[in-house]
């Protein structure tokens, strides 16, 4: 009788500077299995279809319940997390790759710093004036709240800059996410205090009107954070902002 | 001459990390690096869903920190340390404000105010919640402030990075940390003035839990072996409700019933028709039954044993697994989708099934230990922790502190839900004055630690990697780790014996066997896991042997460490208040022979008898390769400890 099997076809790459090639492996069928059990089932007996004892396929995780980001890849041309990619729900051979629009650390590991950097350049935070207590927050109608909170769940996965056509490994673009972000934090009552030096950041090179309006990101986003509204919002603060600037000048 | 800033070493992006970095920035007297595996933002602390606790008594039912406290204190079954809980349930109220300033999107009431639900071990809606996902909306706040520090130069983050252990002077004290670049693989020191380990707990031990893989324990094990006491390690929660997975067990948060969950089995054993067509009168709701006041909100612990008893003792499991019911379908889907959507779709996602239209099938997970590395603290006359005392989250080692889910002292036997994320961030904030008051009073003698101190440091480091990187014996470490973890479920789990805690525990050194005839499947030299696994594997190794001989040693029932041959077995009529009664006869004089039935009497003197020998913390020290267990007492001044009841 033959087993059952789940086959997996996975470009590697051992270091950034060195050249991508595909290895090929096949590990016994288990019930529940996801595209993180898979690669479990290879560090444990590390070999591919005819080869034994190569190196385990090395990829960045965390969660295993898409939450952190981590796991992001191209799992079948798709973008998405690995974690929630269950073996039953996609086709095989599963075709594994890095994302393309970051650095490559190591095989399915990349560095999505410029994420982060992204973070830091359009002042994702909400100022306060220190930790102490201060007493209560400010009053909010909890549908501000929703909306707030579903532009919060953006795990910094990069999906969405995967998916879009002007995010490039060399330019400048800061992409959807952090778009969404300036949205997320001019949407808070303290955080508005501080809106326009987030639109500032949005409005030069790289930023809100370099976006082509493909509307690729928020086809990828897993998490469905409506980003296309993010970047029409965007838009219209900034378009308001401008004229504001024009007539006070 | 203006004073040089202190330098802090906070090892950990969860919230306790972020928390005192963010603390120890405001005061602008320190530079902060911050080390750790991954991008903060996906530290373990993203994966907490349900909620995070506070007294705020926003729904005029009554509530106050100091119920909190009570609730905490008993949930704990009085083996946490009282000043401390004190304070923090004092201080919760403050700290939800806060996070709230801070913009974490908190559920909110039709006035705008915070909401709170119900979570387990209170009666009182005490939670506050963001959305099914409040952890990580926690950690993003707190993420978003260091962002902003770091923007202005005050904190230096090192992530991709690997904590190895303390650098320790010729006196045992701390100078620094070791740290490894998890891409070049290059290994070298780091001086501070203090070190941090805010590096969360170490549930893989364990094969089956909710931890993220990153959760190994190792950073808190290492400063065990480098003479740090390790307290409480036997106090291991299981979480009743997880869902079955082969990488992880997936939570299913407290939170769903909080909102009305109800866990039943079909009264008929093996019974396989589809969980719909089973009438109502042929389902058990077993802990609705059993705790009529507490319900399918009773803590963890007793969940988790109970739905033990109902699977493997009567044998009703779903069609005979080892699964039950969560049972949300007669709630409205709009009313789901937004108190629960978030861990309701993850259930969807990760077992296609929708839980709005069937019942989830859940079973027991390793979820969380209340144990870690001892801190020390310091009270003021009144009996309050004083705030700037720099032995407050110290370790035994000077110099070295913890924080989290790293420490041991806020949850006792057993953990409440929705008090760990507070615990976590109510150290971060409370340890920071105390901190930089050790650092100010060391700041001059850490510029005169000799060179040599860090440079040992770094050689014994490199060469242990060198040797690592080299094994080549036949065990793959991967594998080792999962069969290490499999022992530790099928022995150290809900129901103990100390039988198979003695096998289990002997059992432990022939995986030290085994680990010496590892092999280092990656060859590769840059951004190579595999060495770091293996150091992390041997630490896991030692402390399943703190896990085990704890469990072992503590021949009581006491909150999640559950052994039936200890068992007081408490009268089913009894009421812990005359355990009250009878504490104050005694202290009066004597207590007459017909103030209470004569079973009651019996079963308060073994409580008490008990409580003599066991009611401590067990502390484990690093002698000869083992984990040398003696017991301290635990300050019980602020409230007598009592037998527990539910129902
Ligand atoms: C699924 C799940 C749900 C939960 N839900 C709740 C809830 O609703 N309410 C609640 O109160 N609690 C909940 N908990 C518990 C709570 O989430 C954790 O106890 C808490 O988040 C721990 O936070 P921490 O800051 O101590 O550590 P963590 O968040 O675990 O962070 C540890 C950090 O240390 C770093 N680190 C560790 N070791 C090293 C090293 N050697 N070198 C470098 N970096 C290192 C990691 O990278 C990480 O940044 C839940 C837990 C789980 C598993
Ligand atoms: S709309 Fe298009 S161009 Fe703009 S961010 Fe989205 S994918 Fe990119
Ligand atoms: S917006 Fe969506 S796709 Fe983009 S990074 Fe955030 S979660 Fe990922
Ligand atoms: S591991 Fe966190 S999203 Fe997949």
């Amino acid at each position: 009788m033959s087993q059952k099997t789940i086959k997996l076809k996975i470009k590697r790459q051992d270091n950034p500077r060195s050249k991508p090639y595909w290895q090929e492996f096949e590990i016994p069928y288990q019930p529940l299995s996801n595209v993180i059990s898979c690669l479990q089932d290879i560090q444990k007996s590390p070999a591919t279809a005819n080869e034994l004892g190569v190196n385990p396929v090395i990829w960045d995780c965390s969660c295993l319940e898409e939450v952190c980001g981590s796991c992001t890849m191209i799992i079948n041309g798709r973008v998405r997390q690995a974690c929630t990619a269950l073996v039953d729900q996609i086709e095989s051979p599963i075709v594994l790759e890095p994302m393309s629009k970051f650095p490559v650390v190591r095989d399915l590991m990349v560095d999505r710093n410029r994420m982060f950097r992204a973070l830091k350049k359009v002042k994702a935070w909400v100022d306060i004036d220190g930790s102490q207590d201060l007493g209560e927050g400010p009053i909010m109608a909890d549908s501000v709240r929703a909306t707030r909170y579903t532009l919060s769940e953006c795990m910094t996965c990069g999906c969405c800059l995967e998916a879009c056509p002007q995010y490039t490994k060399d330019n400048s673009f800061l992409g959807a996410a952090a778009f969404s972000q300036v949205r997320l934090f001019n949407l808070h009552p303290t955080g508005a205090m501080h809106a326009d030096e987030r639109l500032e950041e949005v409005m030069g090179k790289g930023g809100i009107a370099d976006c082509g309006n493909a509307q690729a990101c928020v086809e990828a986003c897993p998490k469905n954070i409506p980003l296309t509204d993010s970047i029409a919002d965007i838009s219209r603060q900034t378009s308001l902002k401008l004229l504001k600037d024009l007539l006070l000048k | 001459m203006a004073q040089r800033k202190k330098k802090i070493i906070i090892v950990g992006g969860g919230l306790a990390g972020l928390s005192a970095a963010m603390k120890i920035c405001e005061s602008d007297q320190a530079e902060v690096t911050l080390v750790a595996y991954q991008s903060l933002k996906r530290s373990h602390s993203v994966c907490a869903q349900g909620g995070i606790n506070a007294a705020i008594d926003s729904k005029g039912e009554g509530d106050s920190p100091d119920n909190h406290f009570y609730d905490t204190i008993k949930g704990g079954d009085f083996l946490a340390e009282q000043p401390l809980v004190r304070d923090m349930c004092y201080k919760a109220p403050a700290i939800i404000h806060l996070m709230d300033r801070m913009g974490v999107a908190f559920n909110r009431t039709p006035e705008g105010h915070l909401a709170f639900r119900r979570f387990g071990g209170t009666l009182y809606s005490r939670t506050a919640f963001s959305g099914a996902t409040t952890g990580q909306q926690l950690v993003y706040s707190l993420d978003e402030q260091i962002r902003k520090y770091e923007h202005d130069g005050l904190v230096q983050k090192m992530v991709w990075h690997e904590y190895l252990g303390a650098v320790l002077d010729s006196k045992g004290v701390c100078r620094g940390a070791i740290i490894h670049d998890l891409r070049t693989n290059e290994i070298f020191t780091l001086a501070g003035d203090a070190v941090i380990l805010a590096t969360g707990g170490p549930s893989q031990v364990y094969a089956g839990s909710t931890a993220s893989t990153v959760n190994t324990g190792a950073a808190a094990t290492m400063a065990y072996m480098q003479g740090a006491k390790y307290a409480n390690g036997e106090f291991i929660q299981i979480h009743p409700t997880a869902i079955p997975g082969r990488d992880k067990l997936r939570l299913m948060s407290e939170s769903a019933r909080g909102e009305g969950g109800r866990i039943w089995v079909p009264k008929r054993e093996g019974d396989t028709r589809d969980p719909l067509k089973i009438p109502e009168m042929e389902r058990y709701y077993f802990l609705e039954e059993k705790y009529p006041l507490f319900g399918n909100l009773v803590p963890r612990d007793v969940a988790s044993r109970e739905i033990y008893d109902v699977v493997y003792n009567q044998n009703l499991g779903i069609g005979g697994q080892s699964m039950v019911y969560l049972d949300l379908t007669h709630k409205s889907k709009e009313f789901l989708q937004d108190r629960l959507g978030g861990i309701l779709d993850i259930y969807k996602k990760f077992t296609g099934d929708d839980p709005k239209l069937t019942p989830m099938k859940i079973f027991p997970a390793v979820h969380y230990s209340m144990g870690g590395l001892w801190t020390d603290y310091e009270t003021d006359s009144a009996g309050m922790i004083e705030p700037k005392s720099p032995r407050n989250q110290m370790t035994s080692i000077q110099g070295l502190y913890a924080a989290g889910e790293a420490d041991c002292h806020y949850h006792g036997a057993n953990r409440l839900g929705a008090n760990s994320l507070l615990s976590c961030i109510y150290t971060g904030l409370m340890m920071g004055p105390g901190v930089l008051s050790y650092a100010a009073q060391v700041s001059k003698s850490t510029e005169d630690v000799p060179s040599s101190v860090f440079d040992d440091a770094k050689s014994y480091w490199t060469g242990r990697f060198k040797s690592i990187s080299q094994l080549n014996g036949r065990e793959n470490p991967y594998k080792l780790h999962r069969d290490l973890g499999e022992m530790m479920m099928a022995n150290v789990l809900i129901v103990r014996d100390n039988k198979t805690l003695e096998k289990a525990f002997n059992s432990i050194s022939d995986f030290e066997t085994r680990f010496k005839d590892v092999k280092c499947v990656d060859s590769n030299d840059w951004a190579n896991p595999t060495p770091s696994f293996i150091n992390q594997l041997y630490c896991m190794i030692q402390l399943s042997k703190i896990i085990t001989k704890g469990a072992l040693m503590r021949d009581e029932f006491r909150g999640a460490h559950y052994k039936p041959e200890f068992d007081l077995k408490q009268p089913s009529d009894f009421d812990p208040h005359e355990y009250i009664h009878y504490q104050e006869q005694k202290n009066f004089g004597e207590v007459k022979d017909d103030a209470f039935p004569k079973s009651h009497l019996d079963y308060m003197k073994r409580f008490e008898a008990n409580n003599n020998k066991w009611l401590k913390t067990s502390i484990a020290q690093f002698e000869d390769n083992q984990p040398n267990i003696t017991y301290a007492d635990v300050n019980t001044s602020l409230m007598i400890p009592r037998p527990r009841k539910y129902d």
